[in-house]
């Protein structure tokens, strides 16, 4: 099933990317027998995959559209064992690409060219939790939906959610500061992480591990570590601020017939839900001619076909008092004809199944044909407008499948072009107009996917000239060999 | 000629996806502070008795439970789905299925039902009795783990899942069906009727209103978790494996 590659090192990747051509940096050594049992001194044979079929899934993206080239991978079972890596791959200037559930989305998890992979997944413990403070502190490698449900033993839950929980790892959350269904309510990770525990590119320690909701003392650090997408560093554990779980969980499906409506039942909900609101979720007539294509069995939880679908939960304490004001404010839709129609989970399984339309449009998506995905912030009410317009520009390639959906609640939309096969056609189609409209209406041309290897390019939509060029002055600093993650994040200076 | 009145008996359980949890004094399952839902299975016989409503087979839909004052909130619930009245028997006790059978034979009288459609058992205590002993207090007919039901000519045929698969029954009306999980998939309420149903009256009346004698019949002595899953030991050679298998006491 994956595509087995056979390009020489100085080819540009991929024929489909045209945009994303880049060449393999000179600078770097390449993996000889000495590194393999260096590598297997410190890591042990089971910590060291060299054989080619071994190798190839963490060389593939979870789209099969970014594939490297990597000759090893290797697997850590902790923070002194990357250390060890780190340093001596430092000095051999071997580049590395760090890799947590290898669910990202812009092709930042995989490498390149033959950036050795060093995958994190064995180091998957949770160290400790304190149900006073609701911290946790976790090994990078602990997969986010078995973190959720020790905490959920313990009266909490993780900060976030998203699709790809049961795969995602909470290092990889944390360097990518993923977002999900749940920031609405628990805001962004920038937040929620209080310390991280990283290895910097000379192999260097950094504790950060704090378990503190307050400390003011000297610049914030972490930070540097979420969001940069592994390069600045690895990040090999961290202390979350976990939320207590709520006893009273609704989920609504409220199916309206234009955008405009569904703005207005935004700013409603916003309003008379105030602080249960816990997700705001909405997606478009598409993705649910998608879901039941693709799901025969499934059926749509509306009588009626509807034009846009706005999906709300509300979290909190007091059932009574939570059922009460989503009665209230959903009788009030009706009365005030911004709902057509609409539904309540009677119970947490109907709840589940509510929840499983708006999560599995991604894998739908994937199963449709080779899925374009952009991620854009934009002010609520242009939202949609984008996607109309490259509904307008694919009118001629009616092959060519376009939807939206995602968090109105924090004006983040998932643009998703779906065409039979990768073409340069296409891609010029979507870019860089997605880009330009982006930047006109002064949104992110990546709200929560990142940047990764597919971005970087588009980088200046969003940042200007001066910004970048800090960043890159700031990467100098802490991997003053590039080895991290290289390709990534940055584009290359022209 | 349709029936004139479906009674579909429901309980109110802890919600499906809930994990269970025993009580620490080991009497019971933990009910405090967790969600409780309508029985699945009731849930789908309610499914079933709206669907032979909507093909004209029936002309009314019944739902009856008894339990505590927050049982009714399962009535509205169903209510939003095509259930046309509800009563609530409101008690705090603990019904085993030989009392809950009895005050329904109870109910049955007093609403003339045809046709009573029950799910199969109640996820917290997974008795499967009720239905069948409801049937002989009747001396009505049951057809039991109903996968499918149809009504024609004064007769129910009901296609039953057992053991060795499916067998079709035909039961003389009135009778008693106990749904099984694949009779139907229960719709989604929609807004309007779950507004409407809100405003719905629920029959409401107390357990010693009904006359009938629930002196529990069976002591539950403890109630425990399944044992843990040990782990499995891999073996380096048949003769280690004959040993353990030896000293385990299993040859």
């Amino acid at each position: 099933m994956f595509a087995v590659r056979s390009l020489g090192f100085t080819k540009a990747i991929g024929k489909r990317f045209a945009s994303q051509a880049v060449t393999r940096n000179p600078n770097f050594a390449q993996v000889n027998d000495a590194d393999v049992a260096f590598f297997t001194s410190v890591l042990g044979e089971k910590g060291v995959l060299t054989e080619a079929h071994d190798i190839e899934p963490y060389n593939a993206d979870w789209l099969n559209k970014f594939v490297g080239q990597t000759k090893l991978v290797l697997k850590p079972t902790n923070t002194k064992e990357v250390s060890e890596i780190l340093k001596y791959c430092n000095e051999r200037k071997l580049a590395v690409c760090p890799q947590g559930g290898n669910t990202g989305l812009v092709g930042g998890s995989v490498p390149v060219f033959d950036e050795i992979v060093l995958n994190l997944s064995k180091m998957n413990k949770i160290k400790d939790f304190n149900a006073t403070s609701g911290v946790v502190i976790a090994e990078t490698g602990v997969i986010l939906q078995n973190l959720d449900e020790f905490l959920k033993e313990h009266g909490h839950c993780a900060p976030l959610d998203l699709g790809a929980k049961g795969s995602c790892h909470v290092g990889g959350n944390t360097s990518t500061n993923a977002g999900g269904i749940r920031l609405l309510r628990y805001g962004s990770l920038h937040g929620n992480v209080l310390g991280v525990e990283a290895v910097m590119a000379d192999g260097t320690i950094l504790d950060g591990l704090c378990a503190l909701r307050k400390d003011n003392t000297g610049f914030d650090l972490k930070q540097l570590f979420i969001g940069s997408e592994g390069t600045l560093g690895v990040v090999t554990a961290v202390a979350w601020l976990c939320p207590p779980l709520s006893s009273s969980v609704n989920v609504a499906l409220l199916g309206t017939s234009s955008y405009e409506l569904a703005q207005k039942i935004l700013l409603k909900a916003k309003s008379e839900l105030g602080e249960i609101l816990s997700a705001f979720e909405f997606f478009d007539s598409h993705c649910m001619d998608l879901l039941l294509e693709d799901h025969k069995t499934k059926k749509n939880p509306l009588e009626d076909d509807c034009k846009f679908y706005v999906l709300i939960e509300t979290s909190g304490s007091n059932e009574t008092h939570d059922k009460e004001k989503l009665n209230n404010f959903l009788e009030s839709t009706l009365d005030q004809g911004l709902v057509s129609t609409g539904t309540v989970a009677e119970s947490e399984t109907q709840q589940k199944d509510i929840w499983w339309f708006r999560e599995t449009i991604t894998e739908s998506l994937r199963s449709k044909g080779k899925p374009y995905k952009y991620d854009i912030s934009l002010p609520v009410p242009a939202m949609y407008d984008l996607v109309e317009k490259m509904k307008q520009r694919f009118s001629e390639m009616p092959e060519v499948f376009v939807c939206g959906y995602g968090h109105m609640g924090d004006g983040n939309l998932h643009l998703n072009i779906v065409a039979p096969e990768f073409s340069d056609k296409v891609l010029n189609t979507i870019e860089p107009y997605v880009y330009e409209f982006t930047a006109e209406h002064r949104g992110s041309i990546s709200a929560e996917h990142g940047i990764g290897l597919m971005k970087t390019k588009s980088l200046h939509f969003s940042k200007s000239e001066p910004m970048i060029q800090l960043m890159r002055d700031i990467k100098k600093v802490m991997d003053p060999n590039g080895i991290l993650n290289p390709y990534k994040v940055l584009p290359e200076k022209e | 000629m349709s029936l004139a009145r479906v009674l579909v008996p429901v309980k109110r359980t802890v919600d499906y996806a809930v994990k269970i949890r025993v009580k620490p004094d080991n009497t019971g399952v933990e009910t405090k502070n967790v969600k409780m839902s309508t029985n699945p299975f009731d849930e789908i016989a309610v499914e079933e008795a709206v669907k032979l409503k909507e093909k004209g087979l029936v002309k009314e839909v019944v739902a009856v439970t008894i339990g505590p004052k927050d049982a009714a909130e399962i009535l509205r619930k169903l209510m939003a789905v095509g259930v046309d009245r509800s009563i609530h028997i409101e008690t705090d006790e603990d019904l085993q299925p030989l009392a809950v059978a009895k005050v329904l034979k109870k109910v049955v009288e007093k609403e003339n039902s045809d046709l009573v459609l029950l799910g199969k058992q109640a996820i917290d205590d997974d008795s499967c009795q009720t239905g069948q002993l409801l049937g002989g207090l009747l001396n009505w007919p049951q057809a039991s783990f109903a996968s499918e039901v149809n009504v024609e000519g004064g007769k129910a045929i009901v296609k039953r899942e057992i053991d060795g698969g499916l067998e079709t029954v035909s039961v003389q009306l009135p009778a008693v069906i106990s749904a099984d999980l694949r009779l139907n998939t229960p719709r989604y309420a929609k807004l309007k009727d779950i507004m409407a149903a809100r405003k719905m009256t629920i029959d409401t009346s107390s357990l010693a209103d009904w006359g009938v004698d629930t002196t529990p019949r069976f002591d539950v002595v403890s109630v425990q978790d399944p044992p843990t899953r040990a782990g499995g030991v891999k073996v380096e050679s048949v003769q280690e494996l004959v040993q353990k298998l030896k000293n385990d006491g299993v040859l």
